[in-house]
């Protein structure tokens, strides 16, 4: 309808161009107009959104007598009115073609562009502390999906949920699409010669008065850039805040592929933290354990037909076997003490529930059995019964073993770990220090606290906040936003118009990491050059172009900026060739830091508040949308948290014990009253939280995020102090309503189902067949159907699966999964194709928690296919379980019979057919889906059958390892694996021999193709008779 | 009794003016005393061509409800149509929610019709003889509720044929393996013969209204259906037969509508679905939820047309011998179901049936075995069973309580199935039950209508009982 004439999505509209007649427009109106929105809203343009007298002068000339009627399109002269009023638009647009220049060579060296064959683009996602090296899916010049990049050091192929999720971020309809003044439409060039004239001003004085505030950031040439601005204004000052901060200048690289023994002192390390991915890897890798073969399988290969497992060509494959499957007899063990549950206490062979602000205690204790220093404290529950048995752990693993301190704990508590892994011999071997990543490593709150203190004394006539969104996230005893109105000139560079904006003069839109030259450090120092994809969809701007402004150099060409920093740092014969090299390659060689083994950890900073009695509140950045900067991405509301399988809420946890004691049940609204602050939120029991504690996320609560973040949840950050930025004492709570949660799982407990096999290291060490299958393998009186060619299956190693759910986001994005909102989440109609269960065993304050990747099972003897009327869902010849939309009428039959509940219907039409620029993040191979058709996990059947185009091409079997289903490839964890069971050597037959296999409710003969692994606990007998 | 002399019955004499006083002979008998041919005749056939002054007051008010209700459907049916199913309660696990249970429900209902005319015509008992019609008509009417529901509750119902095997340029069949393609064929079958049934038994009526019509419209209407009988005995002698053959043909149908029904359920792998029982409990089921809607109507519309000398205590406590039969029968399926789901030693099974009586919809559990087990057995006392505002109580409550039993059997099976994980909870919406609401609105409209033009007792099965007790004696 509104194709012709919407002038926003276009690329070279840029303001730039219309600066000679832009109608003003009231921004700030819109963007009101437009969050208001619930639904699809449709707009032309931000002209006919605003309703401008321009407009409708512009108009009025061409046809004086009428005034539009805007609601109806169908109308021929306001079709004719509006086409007019786009075209001499677009006309003005023509001046902003940029020079050709030559952005993205080849990491698949194609020998042409072929349609309908998507190109992969090694780049990087800058995030907090560090990057991770993607390769970028680009169909004919659209981005729309982001994979690991295997050869980078902080994803080995893998990636985190919000990497995955980002490529949403970068069509979010709610970006801020042009420059603004004061609200109004402005131009680049307009900020250019505004902040040029400031700049200038400062010059003179030798930049006092001029501040910038950014988040932390490791990109090199930000980083010189950075530095020549503070070198040529030495009186200015560059002021660093990110809400989840981290120690300044300290940085530790664990070896987990090295730890046998790892204890966690409140530590998320699968989940948070630069290096999460990683990390998730080499954990897995270290518990990963495969027996050798058993004589029940020497058996069953015995019994096996020669058509079933064995057909012609496997054998002549038999060595191509891309890996084999490693694997180790026996595997780490983890400790972790926390408060909060996270999904590392979830994968702990023991978890220590202490409060958090016991940490420290806990951490003195330990060090002190281990002869470290430190004094032993008391502690509550039965975490100092529990020391003395960790620590005889820890010595009989020396230089094995590795004690991590978690991001939010006081420098003593690290300095603590430090001093336990120097006194087991661990430095060097399992942990190792870096140098900092980051440009000029600064304590945030300190750094923000400055700034404040200064735009309150009236120094600070100029400041320009890059990415930062302090406004919203400050810490609220600093008065942050009441300070910035006495600044002069305000300019703030950012993704969206959010609330930080709206206090600044000028908004500069911020350029996506997919639309944007840069470079940026990994958790180890590995460095990558950032290569856009696409041209910058709104005439964003880079920090590096900003920087340039005030360094007052012409070029503000970030592809130039970028490449000339390199050209002057490397010395390589052929620089194009390098330069080609490191871009194709996301690494840039050579460049990991050093590692040392002296920690570099500041000194000790003001020991913990006393406790004030009350309740201790704990800050966590949310599991699902981080610290906030995720507001409005769909995928991560809608992503069920981990821990208690909640969406687009956040939550007050807080302990059954507790909960009790202060009269209060899941959905309680309370007023959190702490330090004389007040906050409403929902009350979630948490099993197996800390006593006499409540944690709640910070993120949420937003009110200038954009249409799906906003006024989602509780604002955690109006509570947050300085002094106290992730744990505190004091919080007192009061009832005061009820509220709905939308939950994708609303039983914990496995009743005596056990979907989740669990055993101990020890009894299946013993015998691994303990809990192998015992039911009868045939009970048809049909032969098995022979599958000839291949014969698809996925295996799910429950082990190294950390519940992260990465895999639940990659295969959103890979499959066009419509997102569908709280309400419907809470009817129970989410759209996940492979969700993440979670269940609890044992006692509900201090339980156990597993979880299991649910996909499609592709059952063999699929219940499913039997009741479609109308053969809408039926199998294939290698054995997938195939849904034809096309032919689903919607009778839900098939969801019904299904007994593991993997297929999803579209109850309405949950595919967004309207929002343009949410057209753009679609992949191509995979249908959209219409209302009324059931939908579910297809085992990423368009890369089956490229992969089977391309090997039919070349007259050749497809090689294990070849073909890796959306899940599988995300997966920190590598728990997911697909293949041919066909094959006896790829990795899947491999891993579906071992005797921990099993298939979920394998009684009811489903012959299930998606199979489990066991879930082994590697139980310290000290502690738990196994 | 005293009995009318045969040259009485034979005298067509239209100047009579008086008919009978209206007087329920009582159970042991058929008919009222003092019918001959004629009175019998324009006794049914005024129902019909009642002046509107003289039409009893509750035939407007309940045609004007039901209508408006009828409407409420309309709206309900244009919202899902332009929203989707989504309008409803159903969720994933719970795929099937009030749609189903209302479909199994009136194809229930839609089993007394058949039973009445076909099996009770071989078994040559007399007492069907006055409610056939009526039911017939009940049943037709609840075939085209239900037969709505399958196509509504569809994703995508503009697409509802693709359920019929049509031949098609892709050379796509319905999938033969599915209970839902059986379905279709055995519903569409059952709605077909039992309609076939209902216009041939009106044949004989038809003409009688055409002779009996006094504005040529009328004449000319009834004229064209009654595909001019003349009343001939070759007419006669044909009719009867091909009477008989129907009632063959539809004899196993009343079995096997219900019996495919419920492998709907039965070969699904559900824990509570997946039962072998399946099939003679929900044929007792449609039977019992049949007779107390015959029940239900009957007995109003008797009282409001002074009809109790043609539907006699006769009727009503046979209907409500019916009943109570049916109703033990599926009381022993219910057990058994108890039974099996322990006996089986299954831990699903045994969980379903726990989860059925003590989960979250046990309520509905208790009150099905209130409303279709414990309350009905008042219907062994004779006293209670001529008690015809008791026996109408106590088959509103079978109408509710079969409800609810399709109710728990859907709703409790689906909403915890094998993995807890994907527990979940099925409240219906206001449109769910603005969808049920309207169905039994159009049914009852419909029922209203029937009862208006065309005669709603058999006029001439009524004519030969007539004749049989003059000629032949008790």
């Amino acid at each position: 309808m509104s194709s012709l004439i919407n002038i926003q999505t276009k690329p070279e509209e840029t303001p730039a161009a219309s600066t000679e007649r832009s109608p003003s427009v009231d921004v700030t109106g819109l963007r009101e107009k437009l969050e208001s929105a619930k639904g699809p809203e449709f707009w032309r343009s931000l002209e006919q959104l605003a309703g401008t007298a321009d407009i409708q002068k512009f108009l009025d000339d061409e046809f004086p007598e009428r005034t539009p009627d805007w609601k109806d399109p169908a109308k021929r002269r306001d079709f004719l009115k509006v086409m007019g009023a786009s075209l001499a638009l677009a006309g003005l647009s023509a001046c902003t073609k940029q020079p050709a220049e030559a952005i993205v060579p080849y990491v698949r060296q194609p020998e042409d562009l072929v349609p309908g064959k998507p190109l992969f683009y090694a780049t990087a996602r800058p995030c907090s502390g560090g990057a991770i090296g993607v390769l970028a899916e680009s169909h004919m010049g659209r981005p729309t999906k982001v994979e690991g990049n295997p050869s980078h050091p902080a994803s080995m192929g893998a990636t985190d949920t919000f990497t995955q999720a980002s490529i949403l971020d970068l069509w979010d309809p709610d970006r801020a699409q042009t420059v603004t003044r004061n609200g109004q439409i402005s131009s680049w060039i307009n900020f250019i010669a505004v902040f040029g004239g400031a700049r200038d001003d400062h010059a003179t004085r030798q930049g006092t008065g001029l501040r910038i505030l950014s988040a932390p950031f490791s990109s090199p040439t930000l980083a010189s850039q950075a530095a020549a601005f503070l070198a040529a204004m030495p009186q200015a000052k560059w002021h660093q805040w990110e809400p989840v901060t981290r120690i300044p200048g300290y940085h530790p690289v664990y070896n987990f592929a090295a730890a046998d023994v790892i204890v966690s002192l409140d530590s998320d390390f699968l989940a948070c933290g630069p290096a999460s991915v990683r990390y998730s890897r080499d954990f897995a890798a270290k518990r990963r354990v495969m027996t050798a073969e058993t004589p029940t399988q020497q058996k069953q290969a015995l019994q096996r037909g020669p058509n079933e497992d064995r057909p012609e060509g496997a054998a002549a494959n038999q060595t191509n076997a891309r890996e084999s499957v490693a694997g180790q007899a026996t595997m780490s063990r983890l400790y972790v003490a926390e408060g909060t549950p996270s999904v590392t206490g979830a994968k702990a062979d023991h978890r220590i529930r202490i409060k958090t602000s016991e940490v420290p205690a806990f951490a003195a204790t330990l060090a002190n059995a281990l002869g470290a220093g430190g004094s032993a404290g008391t502690l509550s529950g039965n975490a100092a019964q529990r020391i003395p048995a960790i620590a005889r752990d820890l010595q009989a693993h020396r230089g094995s073993s590795l004690i991590i301190a978690g991001d939010f704990q006081p420098p003593a508590v690290h300095a603590l770990a430090h001093a336990m892994n120097q006194a087991m011999g661990n430095v060097g071997k399992t942990v190792s220090y870096a140098a900092p990543m980051d440009f000029n490593p600064t304590d945030g709150i300190q750094s923000l606290r400055e700034l404040v203190a200064d735009m309150n004394a009236g120094k600070v006539q100029t400041l320009l906040i890059l990415g930062s969104n302090p406004v919203y996230d400050a810490p609220a005893d600093l008065g942050f936003t009441d300070a910035i109105k006495k600044v002069k000139l305000r300019a703030r560079l950012g993704h969206a118009f959010d609330e930080t904006s709206a206090y600044c003069q000028w908004h500069i839109p911020e350029a996506h990491y997919l639309e944007s030259w840069s470079d940026t450090r990994a958790f180890d120092g590995t460095t990558t050059i950032l290569q856009p994809l696409i041209e910058p969809l709104y005439g964003s701007i880079s920090a590096h172009q900003i920087l340039s402004v005030l360094l007052n150099q012409s070029d503000t060409n970030p592809h130039d900026i970028v490449k000339q920093y390199w050209t002057g740092r490397v010395r390589a014969a052929n620089f194009n060739a390098w330069w080609q090299r490191a871009l194709h390659d996301g690494i840039v060689p050579d460049t990991a830091a050093p590692l040392s083994t002296s920690p570099g950890l500041p000194a000790a900073g003001a020991s913990p508040q006393a406790s004030q009695g009350g309740l201790e509140i704990v800050f966590r950045p949310d599991p699902a949308i981080w610290d906030g900067c995720f507001s409005n991405n769909g995928w991560l509301q809608e992503l069920s948290k981990p821990q208690n399988k909640m969406t687009w809420d956040n939550a007050v946890w807080i302990s059954p014990a507790t909960a009790k004691a202060q009269g209060l049940d899941t959905a309680d609204i309370v007023e959190i009253n702490y330090q004389g602050r007040k906050v409403q939120g929902p009350i979630w029991i948490m099993p197996g939280h800390a006593e006499d504690s409540i944690t709640v996320h910070l993120g949420y609560g937003r009110t200038r995020a954009g249409r799906v973040g906003n006024g989602v949840g509780f604002n955690a950050y109006a509570l947050r102090t300085s002094d106290a930025p992730w744990v505190g004492s004091g919080a007192r709570l009061r009832k005061t309503g009820r509220y709905w949660f939308a939950t994708t799982q609303h039983m914990q407990e496995m009743d005596d189902r056990e979907p989740v096999k669990v055993m101990s290291l020890a009894d299946y060490s013993k015998d691994p067949e303990v809990e192998a299958e015992r039911l009868p393998r045939e009970l048809t009186m049909y032969p098995p159907f022979s599958y000839a060619g291949y014969k698809w299956g996925m295996a799910i190693d429950l082990n190294a699966c950390t519940g992260c759910q990465a895999c639940t986001v990659a295969c959103q994005a890979e499959n066009n999964i419509p997102v569908v909102g709280k309400d419907q989440v809470s009817r129970g109609r989410h759209m996940n194709w492979l969700r993440v269960d979670r269940y609890h065993r044992g006692k509900a304050e201090d339980p156990e928690t597993y979880y299991q990747p649910v996909p499609c099972m592709h059952c063999e003897d699929a219940p499913c296919e039997v009741v479609c009327p109308v053969a809408a869902t039926v199998h294939s010849g290698d054995g997938l379980n195939q849904m034809v939309y096309n032919r689903c009428v919607g009778t839900r039959y098939c969801s019904n019979n299904c007994p593991y509940k993997v297929r999803r219907f579209n109850f309405y039409l949950y595919s967004d057919w309207y929002t343009k620029s949410l057209y753009g993040v679609r992949n191509p191979d995979v249908t959209v889906r219409s209302r009324g058709v059931m939908e579910k996990c297809t085992f990423c059947v368009q890369r089956i059958n490229a992969a089977k185009i391309e090997s039919e091409k070349e007259d050749r079997r497809i090689q294990d390892g070849e073909i890796l289903t959306a899940c599988q490839q995300v997966c920190p964890a590598a728990a997911i694996v697909f293949g041919d069971i066909n094959d006896p050597n790829s990795k899947v037959a491999k891993l579906k021999a071992q005797p921990r296999n099993y298939s979920l409710l394998e009684e009811l003969n489903t012959r299930p193709r998606t199979t489990y692994q066991a879930r082994l606990r590697n139980i310290n007998p000290e502690i738990e008779k196994g | 009794m005293e009995h009318v002399r045969h040259d009485e019955l034979d005298r067509h004499d239209t100047t009579i003016a008086t008919l009978p006083p209206t007087v329920d002979p009582g159970p042991d008998d058929v008919l009222g005393p003092g019918h001959n041919y004629d009175t019998v005749t324009r006794k049914i056939s005024d129902v019909v061509f009642l002046p509107i002054k003289r039409t009893p007051r509750q035939f407007f008010i309940g045609l004007t409800v039901s209508f408006l209700m009828a409407n409420l459907l309309l709206l309900a049916v244009g919202w899902l149509f332009v929203k989707g199913v989504g309008i409803w309660g159903i969720n994933i696990p719970v795929g099937w929610g009030f749609a189903i249970v209302n479909f199994v429900w009136w194809i229930g209902i839609g089993h007394a019709g058949t039973l009445i005319s076909a099996i009770l015509l071989l078994l040559k008992q007399d007492w069907r003889t006055s409610i056939n019609r009526f039911s017939e008509a009940m049943t037709l009417f609840a075939v085209a509720q239900a037969g709505m529901f399958p196509i509504l509750h569809l994703g995508r119902p503009w697409l509802g044929y693709w359920l019929i095997p049509y031949p098609n340029s892709m050379w796509l069949w319905p999938q033969p393996r599915s209970p839902l393609i059986w379905d279709v064929f055995a519903v569409t079958t059952y709605a077909t013969v039992s309609f076939l049934f209902w216009y041939t038994g009106l044949i004989p009526d038809l003409a009688t209204m055409r002779d009996r019509a006094a504005r040529p419209f009328l004449q000319k209407l009834y004229g064209l259906l009654a595909l001019g009988w003349r009343g001939s005995t070759r007419h006669w002698q044909r009719y009867q037969m091909a009477y008989l053959l129907l009632a063959g043909l539809a004899t196993p149908l009343v079995v096997s509508v219900h019996t495919v029904v419920s492998f709907d359920f039965a070969i699904s792998i559900l824990p509570g679905w997946h039962t072998t029982i399946f099939p003679p409990y929900f044929v007792a089921g449609a039977i019992y939820s049949g007779f107390a809607m015959v029940l239900t109507l009957a007995i109003p519309f008797r009282k409001w047309y002074g009809l109790e000398d043609l539907i006699t205590m006769r009727h009503v406590e046979a209907c409500a011998k019916v009943m109570l039969g049916t109703g033990l029968i599926v009381a022993y399926g219910y057990s058994m179901e108890a039974f099996m789901s322990w006996y089986s030693a299954d831990k699903y099974e045994r969980f379903m049936y726990m989860n059925r009586m003590m989960g979250p919809y046990g309520p509905s559990y208790v009150l099905l075995i209130l409303c279709n087990i414990l309350i009905p057995q008042v219907l062994w006392i004779r006293r209670v069973r001529l008690n015809v505002l008791a026996v109408w109580i106590v088959a509103l409550i079978v109408n509710v309580g079969m409800w609810l039993e399709r109710f728990v059997i859907v709703i409790t099976s689906l909403h915890r199935d094998f993995l807890p994980s994907s527990w979940g909870m099925y409240y219906p919406t206001i449109w769910d039950i603005a969808t049920f609401t309207g169905t039994i609105g159009l049914f009852l409209a419909l029922m209203f209508l029937f009862i208006r033009g065309l005669p709603a007792i058999s006029i001439f099965e009524v004519r030969e009982e007539v004749h049989h007790r003059a000629h032949h004696g008790d």
